[in-house]
């Protein structure tokens, strides 16, 4: 029984000179604890898809449900993670993690020693009082993740949380999110451009071609990849061979529509 | 090495020491400027190369003052203008705000507003001055109704402009927790504006003096408006400069109050 189902999604964008199909009846059904990835070309209307599935965009067409439930009725399942890390630069960080709980009305003290045990998993209990302009990029996108995990989300959706921060930055924060999303047992959608980013994290793959989006292919990434740290895999032999096949793929969507 | 450090300390030194020399020079020349304007002033209305009788003298004006600070006329005059300036800035301020949300809160309001809003806009507002003290009859609330409607429309909109600027990404992680669009408000989209919300504080500071002096002219019996229109009307220009150095100096003072609490609250953001 799978816990994420997108059924027949299609979406359009409408403005008053003109309107787009970003979505084309899309189909996922995504098992509880594993980690999927998104991977597509700039425009493929990827962010558009996490958001539908954040239930922030009502879709054109289809339904989305968690565990047989339509999504409206479960919002507080799904956390969700932006390329940027959008901390409110006129809190400081308990507060900015703090956010969610405090939107959704829980209570305040219960929640306070919840987030600063977080964020000392984290390595963060140093700047519990900064504020973010004085973090760096890779502290604050785990502060943000912080903020995603508070209200225990069963559901994380993450639209390319490392594509704004260092390579080194990005290559340690995968580990990092990878370990942690294992340990606390999430399911995970991740967007992406990034093609190693997408083998070395994720269990599946889905690949999206642009206008309209639509999903392509799908991929098994390996279980000896799978198995290992994101760091890790990206050393082995059959990632390489994965990656390999992906890149083809890509570029064949390129060619064609080119043509 | 020693040489070295020794050398880096004294060109810091050096430095700070050209830093406040130059400070001091610019306060020499303000005071300079300040001292020659008012002595070139008394000299030439002593002399009568100006007129006397239109152009007063500093030593006039400043006797004026004294007197009427003195016998309570000065803070009788002043605390109704300032009384009325500070509550038509207030309700000016607050109420464009208010209506700048009420625009976010509905596209379809600004919408339908919106050429109204333009066309109030370009209204002068002083002239809507006979007709409000008309409708509200002559009084303070005439008054501060003038220091109010001057800035109300200007504030709405540029307060509402900032709404709208605001990264729809900081609403976006709100809405993933089920926000709604007042708690959007509440910690996104007021919070964020903060710096142009202050800066149209700075300018409803000058606007509503020149809401509540024309106010004053047109109805008070008190209040340095009434002054100038008074001092005037009797041709009596000392009693006009006099009340014009008191705004002057009154409105310097409220600007730089607003000055510190814009310091203290980016502080605090």
């Amino acid at each position: 029984m799978s816990f994420l189902q997108l059924k027949q999604i299609t979406h359009y964008y409408f403005n008053p000179s003109n309107y787009t199909k970003a979505l084309n009846n899309i189909s996922i059904s995504v098992d509880e604890g594993t980690f999927i990835s998104i991977l597509g070309p700039s425009g493929c209307g990827k962010t558009t898809l996490l958001s539908i599935m954040a239930g922030i965009i009502e879709p054109t067409f289809g339904n989305v449900s968690i565990n047989n439930t339509p999504l409206k009725k479960t919002q507080r399942e799904i956390g969700y993670m932006l390329q940027q890390d959008y901390l409110f630069p006129w809190k400081n960080i308990i507060d900015n993690v703090l956010i969610g709980p405090k939107i959704i009305g829980s209570h305040q003290e219960e929640m306070t020693e919840k987030a600063k045990q977080l964020l000392i998993d984290m390595g963060l209990e140093t700047v519990l009082k900064s504020y973010p302009n004085n973090l760096s990029g890779g502290m604050r996108q785990r502060v943000a993740l912080a903020r995603t995990l508070i209200t225990n989300p069963s559901l994380l959706l993450l639209d390319e949380p490392f594509s704004a921060l260092d390579f080194q930055t990005k290559l340690k924060l995968e580990d990092f999110v990878s370990a942690l999303l294992k340990q606390y047992h999430k399911t995970s959608i991740l967007v992406t451009h990034d093609i190693g980013e997408a083998i070395a994290m994720s269990d599946q793959i889905y690949l999206m071609k642009a206008a309209p989006g639509e999903i392509h292919q799908r991929f098994e990434v390996p279980i000896e990849v799978r198995d290992l740290s994101p760091f890790e895999a990206r050393k082995h032999i059959k990632y390489q061979h994965l990656f390999d096949r992906i890149w083809e793929e890509l570029n064949s969507l390129e060619t064609k529509s080119t043509i | 090495m020693k040489r070295n450090q020794l050398s880096d300390r004294n060109l810091f030194d050096n430095y700070i020491k050209k830093v406040k020399a130059d400070r001091r020079h610019t306060r020499y020349m303000q005071l300079l400027l300040f001292l020659s304007f008012f002595s070139l002033w008394e000299l030439s209305s002593q002399l009568n190369w100006i007129d006397p009788l239109i152009f007063s003298s500093p030593s006039k004006i400043f006797l004026l003052l004294y007197e009427n600070t003195i016998n309570g006329n000065l803070w009788y005059h002043m605390r109704v203008t300032v009384l009325e300036t500070i509550a038509g800035f207030f309700i000016g301020t607050i109420g464009g705000i208010i209506i700048a949300f009420l625009l976010w809160n509905s596209r379809k309001l600004y919408d339908v507003l919106d050429p109204y809003l333009v066309v109030l806009n370009a209204l002068p507002k002083v002239a809507l001055g006979p007709i409000i003290i008309v409708a509200l009859g002559p009084g303070y609330f005439s008054i501060i109704m003038m220091g109010a409607i001057i800035s109300i429309i200007v504030t709405s909109l540029v307060v509402y402009s900032a709404f709208r600027e605001v990264d729809a990404n900081y609403t976006k992680v709100l809405q993933s927790f089920g926000a709604t669009k007042w708690q959007c408000f509440k910690e996104a989209v007021f919070p964020a504006s903060l710096p142009s919300i202050i800066s149209t504080f700075k300018v409803n500071v000058g606007l509503s003096w020149v809401g509540v002096i024309v106010g004053e002219f047109l109805v008070a019996a008190k209040g340095l408006g009434y002054l100038i229109v008074y001092g005037f009307q009797v041709f009596n220009f000392t009693l006009v400069l006099y009340s014009l150095l008191v705004i002057a100096f009154i409105a310097a003072i409220m600007y730089q109050a607003v000055n510190k609490f814009e310091a203290w609250l980016v502080k605090k953001i």
